[in-house]
């Protein structure tokens, strides 16, 4: 069963009759928390426990259930051991990896171009916002570690850097 | 929440969200018999409702032809032109020459626009004429990629203007309006705030819009839920674009009209007629009662220059109570993937009046918390308290600079705090 908005006003004229600041209310499908703020209004706090019936899958799906997500620190160490004498280049924030400007136009680095702090060496594309990724360091890339619209996660070593 | 759900792809919305196939595959399976395109992704491609009319199945929205007429800037403003709305002077670029000479007309600074984008995406300023061959060129090129249409049109640059929008319905032959909302609180033309009625509009205005709204959906034809988004400067007005799908701030005009407008989507889209006009002037008015607010809660940090924030809900508890409503997914464990964009969650207010509106929509915010991600609360808790805000009819250049002034007054406080460090 589903709770609807007006179910919960319901419930709340009932409360504002009551004395009570507090109400728990689990089922097997979902869990309400309503409760009475210092100035006699309410929040409310919705869980719903079951998830939707999955029907089988469509065209094109993947079977896989999207996996808890993992601990977001050890992501650096999960993009590759860093090697020594080499400046890392990482991701500022999680997203889609883009090397070039635009589908179809020149990548902006490639191995072996020289960069400074502020040459933009990518495109990282969160929640539909594309953020210009900068060097940060100094020198001649020696190796692209995340290939072209291929997911990074925040603090991915997105590229490794010889230092001038 | 759904009953059923169906895994249409990956995450990558090109592959799941965008696939016409995956979405019609998707409706097979379930045996749906009509399928709602929501207000993102497909819900205005002319290629869905095409491929929905071939698999029998009803798409529920405007015909293939007016999704084409409204996502065609340039025939959308002849058809505006055609049905009498007042639009900036402006035209298509053919060639330089004559751009020359229709920018010499318009007067500068002009827009650049593309026919292929809307919502504020492929628009650009050119300030002089020694600007104008270089910024066509470069605006055609990324039309180009970015809508696969290198047309593009300028119109005359208005710095300022209220952004108010009329919601239509139509059934194919009869169209009607559920009057207007204001939406002048925009970031990078992304709406955060949105109103309805337009606080301060003057009736003649007002009715003026509706009409204008009206005769639009009429010439078209119109079927389904439209937004007929206008520019409005003093008493006058400009009609910006047509939007064919329901859209997000669409309940602030649900609240003032007692309506269930995806009802009527659903209505319209079984053949039945949208339910009589509201009456918004006769003694016997049905008009809008109250006045209602919406805030978009997004997982954004206005302090760092809007910067997204994906990642965990660890905690979400929202106001309750008469007069709110929130429309939302999140709730504590809530994943939220950097893949889509950032709204939470939708906050409602509607009480007798703005002002208690706006009181109503103080308190609910300060009940708002959500954390794991960081979000939006707290600016919309500066800017309801601003005075110029709760005066109402603020235009569109206010809240860039409102942004703007507290971004030098954080880097103050900052630098104030490093002094007293030091």
């Amino acid at each position: 069963m589903n709770l609807t908005d007006d179910d919960v006003r319901d419930i709340l004229r009932l409360l504002d009759s009551l004395p009570y600041a507090e109400l728990r209310l689990e089922t097997d499908s979902f869990r309400l928390w309503l409760r009475r703020t210092g100035d006699g209004e309410w929040t409310r706090a919705t869980q719903v426990l079951s998830p939707p019936a999955e029907v089988g899958p469509a065209a094109a799906a993947e079977p896989a259930a999207a996996p808890a997500p993992p601990a977001a620190a050890d992501t650096a160490d999960r993009a590759g051991p860093a090697r020594e004498g080499l400046l890392e280049v990482r991701a500022p924030l999680l997203g889609t990896f883009y090397r070039a400007p635009r589908p179809g136009a020149e990548p902006f680095v490639e191995v072996g171009s020289a960069v400074v702090e502020d040459t933009v060496v990518g495109i990282i594309e969160t929640m539909k916002l594309m953020n210009s990724v900068p060097a940060g360091v100094r020198g001649t890339v020696v190796e692209i570690c995340v290939a072209n619209v291929e997911f990074a996660e925040r603090d991915a070593v997105l590229m490794l850097v010889v230092p001038e | 929440m759904a009953d059923h759900t169906v895994l249409i792809g990956p995450a990558d919305p090109a592959a799941s969200y965008l696939d016409v196939d995956a979405v019609l595959g998707a409706a097979r399976t379930t045996g749906a018999d009509a399928i709602h395109p929501g207000y993102g992704f497909l819900a205005e491609n002319p290629r869905l409702a095409a491929a929905c009319a071939a698999a029998g199945i009803v798409f529920v929205g405007p015909t293939e032809a007016q999704l084409a007429a409204a996502g065609d800037k340039l025939a959308a403003r002849e058809h505006a032109v055609a049905a009498g709305l007042p639009v900036l002077p402006g035209g298509e670029v053919r060639d330089l020459r004559s751009a020359r000479r229709l920018a010499g007309e318009i007067g500068w600074p002009v827009l650049v626009k593309a026919a292929g984008g809307g919502g504020g995406r492929g628009m650009k300023k050119i300030g002089e004429p020694a600007e104008l061959a270089d910024a066509i060129e470069l605006a055609r090129a990324e039309a180009g990629a970015a809508f696969a249409d290198r047309r593009v049109y300028l119109e005359r640059f208005l710095s300022a203007g209220r952004h108010i929008e009329v919601q239509i319905a139509g059934d194919g032959e009869r169209v009607i309006h559920f009057g207007e909302r204001d939406c002048s609180i925009q970031r990078r033309y992304q709406k955060l705030v949105e109103e309805a009625p337009a606080p301060g509009l003057g009736a003649s205005t007002r009715a003026a819009l509706h009409a204008a709204a009206v005769a639009l959906g009429e010439r078209l034809r119109y079927r389904g839920l439209g937004t007929v988004e206008f520019l409005v400067a003093g008493a006058d007005f400009y009609f910006l674009e047509l939007n064919a799908r329901i859209q997000v701030e669409h309940p602030v005009t649900e609240a003032v009209y007692g309506v269930d407008l995806v009802a009527e989507q659903l209505a319209i889209a079984e053949g039945r007629p949208p339910r009589p006009a509201p009456d918004t002037t006769g003694p016997d008015a049905t008009g809008p009662a109250g006045h209602a607010i919406e805030c978009r809660i997004n997982a954004e940090d206005w302090t760092r220059g809007f910067r997204p924030s994906p990642g965990m809900v660890t905690a979400a508890v929202f106001p309750a109570g008469d007069g709110i409503r929130v429309d939302t997914h999140v709730q504590a464990g809530t994943r939220i993937p950097p893949h889509y964009d950032s709204l939470l969650a939708k906050l409602i207010v509607h009480a007798a009046d703005r002002t208690a509106a706006l009181a109503l929509l103080r308190g609910a915010l300060a009940r708002c918390e959500i954390h794991g991600v960081t979000t939006n609360l707290p600016m919309f808790a500066e800017l309801t308290r601003r005075p110029e805000f709760a005066a109402g009819c603020v235009d569109t250049a206010w809240f860039p600079a409102f942004l703007e002034r507290r971004d030098s007054e954080r880097i103050r406080e900052r630098a104030g705090e490093g002094a007293g460090r030091g």
